[in-house]
């Protein structure tokens, strides 16, 4: 309605907590925009989940201060925050059918009963589970429970939503589905959603942004094809996805581009895109992803290209694609994943096959360490 | 192969039904042998021998002769308004000090099933330890401190809070102090069994709903600890009704517990029959309610599936 840009619903201000002499989450700042499926992506202990109880209210900050929509919720119980969370383990009240577990945050609002039965049909509709409402949780599947523990967070139509490892609990059939669903739901509802998961392609696919946190820290922010494609770190880089790392030290720089000597390539240079100037000497990595690399056994032309020699080591095939793993003279080792584009019984590159790996210096990433 | 599969199918099976069998052994070997042996003794007639009542089975020179088999003692029970006063006295008795041991010990449960674990197994030895000194002499201890001359009293006196001993001994008082004091452990024990299992998320999930703490415990662990109530309540309750050595210690001459009663009818009026009659009331008295209410349970338990 008016062009300037969205006001963050979540202002997360410097949040420090700390158990004993354990800092769980260590000076966090995020903003959290309006109607986003957020990820808080990281694998355990890295004070995560410990930011989701922080949100919720089940946790004081040791210091910093949290706004929602405006207002500074630092000091307000869980019980008076306009925020929702969903469990891991979904909690479901086991003495409660569905519909009472449904119910039960409303009839904490006092909403009159028959406006209660109503809601809690329409939620109960939305996750498809009309026909359970008379259920205890216990008689229920797993896809089931988790529906009931969404339905149970989202009836008070909170301003934020928060999930805790979502999908984890379910098998990997369901959480596919379930997936789709889940982004889907957000959709439709325009609640900001917050998803906390140790699984980066669950974060990859829901998230609109992901935040990945390591050691209580917020490594990079970014959305999905930014922390993929141009992640802020050495962390981040090898904790999405798979990529090759290479340490070297600047030698020529200029036009853009730094020519990179590593020492597991023995005298080939990498080159690499630089937006700022960094001093020949200054010791740098260099990652790529592998499948931005081409493998091939004639050589390939050299143009804008990293080219590097080795030999098949091990090779998988799963049929759509098939994945690599070259040795280089040094007795480095480089992932390189190719789609199966042609229709053929005979593989291209066989085990031990001595072959050139080559990719554009604009797929190779500059991180600094 | 098959062959030695069956057969160890076949072992597990008899080892399953031997095993299954062992408690019923149990129960039939000490607790309706005997149940049957006081039944058997309550139709009797008192008389002045050894044993001192009839028997049931008559035995003429051609073998059996016939049954004998009297409710005159239960007749007797009932139209002497005295023991259905002593039943209903006792009844009430136990009632209350279950309810005051509940009330004791559900906060005690609860805040031993909230510690850290290393220092739960320290309180429980506490809350058993009690246990390793005779059961007699721990009653008794209590005339020494609730005496008029007592510890209890005697401190009271030096404070000076009262200037005249409280009459805190051979009284109903005196007889719910030992209840509670005997009992309270069989009532922390299976309530804490019971909440130390509970999972805390459903209380964070029931504040996240807007539910403040109290609510929380109203509405999630009060609910949820109901088996752990009933458990602890039935341990203490029965044993509590049937008691004798707290109110025959502690109690005060108009202090009606059938225990004492009991006691009264076998060993000083030697009346083994009427006695008998008295314990199997009585434990009709406390198996149909229980027998019932497992029932609704059960029913209930259907209904909520």
């Amino acid at each position: 309605m008016n062009d300037s840009p969205p006001s963050p619903l979540v202002q997360i201000r410097e949040i420090t907590k700390k158990f004993g002499g354990v800092t769980a989450v260590d000076r966090v700042s995020l903003d959290i925009l309006r109607g986003e499926l957020f990820a808080i992506l990281g694998s355990s202990g890295c004070g995560k989940t410990t930011l989701l109880r922080l949100l919720a209210g089940f946790e004081e900050p040791t210091s910093g201060r949290i706004l929602i929509d405006g207002a500074d919720m630092t000091d307000v119980p869980p019980y008076e925050r306009p925020v929702n969370l969903m469990f891991q383990s979904y909690a479901l009240f086991p003495h409660m059918t569905v519909a009472q577990n449904v119910a039960y945050g409303l009839k904490k609002e006092h909403v009159p009963a028959d406006r209660i039965r109503e809601r809690v049909a329409e939620m109960l509709a939305m996750v498809k589970l009309e026909a359970l409402a008379g259920r205890k949780p216990e008689k229920l599947s797993g896809g089931e429970q988790q529906r009931v523990a969404l339905a149970r967070a989202l009836v008070k139509r909170p301003k934020l939503l928060l999930l805790d490892e979502p999908l984890a609990a379910l098998d990997k059939k369901l959480r596919q589905h379930t997936q789709f669903e889940l982004a889907n739901l957000q959709y439709q509802l325009g609640t900001t959603f917050v998803v906390v998961t140790h699984d980066q392609s669950e974060a990859m696919t829901l998230a609109s942004r992901i935040a990945v946190m390591a050691e209580g820290r917020i490594a990079q922010v970014g959305t999905p094809g930014q922390v993929y494609e141009f992640p802020a770190n050495r962390y981040v880089a090898s904790f999405v996805g798979n990529i090759n790392l290479f340490d070297g030290r600047v030698t020529a720089a200029g036009n853009g581009q730094l020519s990179v000597k590593c020492e597991t390539l023995g005298s080939d240079e990498l080159s690499v895109m630089s937006a700022g100037a960094i001093a020949p000497g200054s010791a740098i990595c260099v990652a790529v992803r592998p499948e931005k690399i081409t493998i091939s056994r004639q050589a390939p032309e050299a143009k804008d290209r990293n080219v590097v020699k080795g030999t098949v080591w091990d090779l998988a095939y799963f049929g759509d694609q098939s994945l690599y793993r070259v040795r280089l003279k040094s007795g480095a080792e480089l992932q390189v994943s190719a789609q199966n584009l042609r229709r053929s019984e005979k593989m291209t590159v066989e085990w031990d096959d001595e072959v050139f790996l080559s990719w554009e210096i604009a797929s190779t990433v500059l991180l600094q360490s | 192969m098959s062959n030695e599969a069956t057969d160890n199918g076949g072992q597990a099976l008899r080892w399953l039904r031997r095993t299954v069998t062992l408690p019923y052994l149990w129960l039939l070997l000490f607790f309706l042998a005997p149940f049957l042996i006081i039944l058997k003794i309550s139709v009797a007639e008192p008389i002045v021998a050894q044993p001192p009542f009839t028997p049931l089975l008559e035995w003429g020179a051609q073998g059996l002769a016939g049954l004998k088999a009297t409710f005159d003692n239960y007749a007797y029970l009932f139209e002497d308004g005295y023991y259905g006063i002593i039943y209903l006295s006792s009844l009430k008795m136990a009632a209350i000090g279950t309810l005051l041991c509940l009330l004791l010990g559900y906060p005690m449960a609860y805040s031993i099933a909230r510690q850290p674990p290393r220092r739960r197994q320290i309180m429980l030895m506490a809350v058993i330890l009690p246990f390793w000194i005779s059961f007699l002499l721990r009653v008794y201890a209590w005339i020494g401190l609730l005496n008029n001359r007592g510890l209890i009293n005697e401190f009271l006196l030096w404070l000076g809070v009262i200037d005249h001993p409280l009459t805190m001994l051979y009284n109903d008082f005196a007889v719910y102090v030992g209840i509670v004091y005997s009992y309270l452990p069989f009532m922390i024990l299976p309530l804490y069994a019971n909440l130390e299992k509970h999972d805390h998320d459903l209380l964070d999930a029931a504040a996240d709903l807007g539910a403040r703490r109290w609510q929380g415990f109203i509405d999630v662990t009060l609910p949820l600890s109901v088996p752990g109530i009933i458990g602890g309540c039935l341990l203490v309750f029965i044993p509590a009704v049937g008691e004798f050595t707290i109110p025959a210690l502690l109690g005060g001459a108009d202090t009606l517990m059938i225990g004492r009663v009991l006691w009264d009818e076998f060993f000083i009026n030697r009346d083994w029959p009427v006695a008998s009659a008295v314990s199997v009331v009585l434990l009709l008295l406390l198996v149909v309610p229980i027998l019932w209410f497992q029932r609704l349970q059960r029913r209930e338990q259907e209904a909520g599936s």
